[in-house]
């Protein structure tokens, strides 16, 4: 895909990330929102998957160790295929296998379940030793939260990574800044974020989150390095595309009420609209 | 008896690791720097590429476990019972126990009877912490062949379980042709009818000197071994409760949600009789040898004597 066409299908996914959590009246739209260009980016272009065969034995693996922002995820395998986009708007309802957190055993396409942070990080590192172990050439990703960091299981498991050399696995961090009780750094500041990771063995990258120039970039290059795991720090806006959810901690995880969706789709329409003039 | 061969049950289980290691390929042993303690070694000596140490990051073994399950290994994670189960219990609950995935999970040094490394270190709350997961099967073998059978069994089950071995050497009571061990089946080592002691891991073949030193005084005490305690073998506990009247439970866990709590939840609900609850009594052990601190906290034959006397009394 090309960078508009991932453009406008980042658009549409964060159209049902809003859609999702205003029907589910409860949900995280303002991590998912900041990472929607990166899900997009991830199952459009980046991964060898198969929405037709989601357990494929050797398709590369994501997980959302930041597992909260499962809409953002859940959206975006509903546009690549795995599940009809009109089940998003069952998100935590009663019955409805869209759990308000990733779970393996119901979605097609999850491939760990999560949602208490700091674990996933470590399954992801399993998925890629398991690789490593059999001479299997599939690629493993997660998603961190830059709040996530906080927990330290991830720094358990990046040490681990960087020892073991895992080159098959990137972990990104959404750097939105925010976390719910405020700014990352008055809360208890994660930064160095790169730094951190560079000196637990990982090779850093800093990006945009919401470039995919870059994106393409950050990934051609953590594919090309060997020896040791790369980290890229997207640096995004929380809320990204709804005009009042940008960079406000405060829709971390709050669902819009019908005026606020109405507005914000029409946000987003207008993004779509502007996408299509370049 | 004649001398009796004593072994410990973290020995059963490196051992049958490693007799497992060439039968079951996709079988990965997982250290957090306990390996000499774990008994894993053996398996690591034989199986380098097979044994992963991932430091002293008991938390992060747990996930990487869980990973490695989702891409069809079979991962044993080794540590002491107090981390396993208890520094870890988040990430065996959501990590292991909600996916459901197919992780071992090899417990060692549980009980009191890791001695003289004291409270810290002596984890009378796994059982407890385990059962309360669901879909979790949690085994406490009471000896080298039980053991090493659960081990086996646990190689061939589907499923996450939690597997609890001890430190100290203990006699080995199960050396006979027609054992067979089956997960959540209780073993009947001893026929009785005035009473039922129910046990597992090391307090079994404790209650079974308990239960002739009582014969000598025309008490008849049935012994059943409880090697399961999740999913717990009803149709045995409420045959006891039916047919003897009164059971007392014999664990080295503490009394609070343990092998006794998980009898009394049958026993309460389908064959109500009076159940004594033998095990640590709401209390941290300390250091002292495994025998002194059995004998203190009264989990060897004497005292599980002294308990059943005066709950008959």
């Amino acid at each position: 895909m090309n960078n508009l066409e991932l453009s406008k299908k980042a658009n549409e996914v964060r159209k049902s990330i809003v859609t999702a959590v205003h029907s589910a009246k409860a949900g995280h739209p303002g991590g998912s929102l900041s990472a929607a260009d990166l899900f997009t980016y991830l199952y459009f272009e980046e991964m060898n998957i198969d929405p037709q065969d989601p357990k494929k034995e050797n398709r590369d693996r994501f997980v959302l160790s930041k597992g909260h922002v499962a809409p953002g995820l859940y959206s975006v395998l509903a546009h690549r295929g795995y599940f009809p986009v009109e089940d998003l708007k069952t998100l935590r309802h009663l019955g409805s296998y869209l759990q308000g957190h990733p779970d393996m055993k119901h979605i097609p396409g999850v491939d760990m379940s999560s949602g208490s942070l700091g674990q996933g990080l470590s399954a992801a590192v399993g998925m890629a030793l398991s690789a490593k172990m059999d001479g299997k050439d599939y690629r493993t990703y997660a998603l961190c939260g830059d709040g996530e960091i906080q927990e330290g299981q991830i720094w358990e498991a990046a040490m681990f990574a960087g020892h073991r050399k895992l080159d098959n696995l990137v972990v990104i961090v959404d750097n939105n800044g925010l976390q719910i009780d405020g700014k990352i750094d008055d809360v208890c500041s994660p930064y160095p974020i790169d730094k951190k990771f560079e000196a637990f063995n990982f090779h850093v990258i800093n990006i945009s989150a919401h470039d995919f120039d870059e994106m393409r970039a950050a990934f051609k290059e953590a594919k090309e390095t060997k020896g040791m795991p790369t980290a890229i720090v997207m640096h995004s806006v929380k809320g990204k595309g709804v005009s009042f959810m940008e960079n406000q901690a405060a829709w971390h995880g709050t669902a819009p009420n019908d005026d606020q969706y109405a507005v914000a789709m029409e946000d987003l329409e207008k993004v779509g609209a502007a996408i299509c003039q370049k | 008896m004649s001398e009796v061969k004593k072994i410990a049950t973290r020995e059963s289980y490196g051992n049958a690791l490693v007799e497992m290691g060439a039968e079951y390929p996709n079988l990965v042993v997982l250290d957090a720097d306990l390996a000499a303690a774990t008994k894993t070694g053996v398996f690591k000596k034989v199986y380098p590429d097979r044994h992963i140490d991932c430091g002293i990051a008991e938390c992060n073994m747990t996930g990487i476990g869980a990973g490695l399950a989702t891409t069809g290994k079979i991962p044993f994670i080794s540590t002491f019972a107090m981390f396993a189960a208890g520094r870890a219990f988040e990430q065996v609950r959501n990590s292991i126990g909600y996916p459901h995935l197919n992780v071992k999970i090899g417990a060692t040094h549980a009980g009191i009877t890791v001695g003289e490394d004291g409270a810290s270190h002596q984890c009378n709350e796994d059982i407890a912490l385990m059962r309360t997961i669901p879909g979790m099967v949690v085994i406490s073998p009471s000896d080298d062949i039980e053991a090493k059978a659960a081990v086996r069994a646990a190689m061939e089950y589907d499923g996450p379980m939690y597997l609890r071995f001890g430190r100290a050497a203990v006699p080995v009571i199960n050396d006979n042709p027609e054992y067979k061990f089956e997960i959540g089946k209780g073993v009947l080592l001893r026929e009785g009818s005035d009473l039922t002691i129910i046990a597992n891991g090391i307090c079994v073949s404790e209650s079974l000197a308990a239960a002739e030193k009582l014969a000598e005084e025309n008490i008849s005490v049935r012994v059943i071994n409880i090697h399961t305690i999740k999913p717990l073998d009803e149709e045995i506990v409420i045959k006891a409760a039916k047919e003897t009247g009164k059971i007392v439970t014999v664990e080295e866990h503490s009394v609070i949600g343990g092998l006794g709590s998980a009898v009394c939840d049958v026993v309460c609900a389908k064959a109500p009789v009076p159940v004594y609850k033998i095990g640590m009594q709401d209390v941290f052990g300390e250091s002292g040898s495994a025998g002194a601190l059995v004998k203190k906290y009264e989990l060897d034959a004497e005292g599980i004597y002294r308990q059943i006397k005066s709950f008959l009394a």
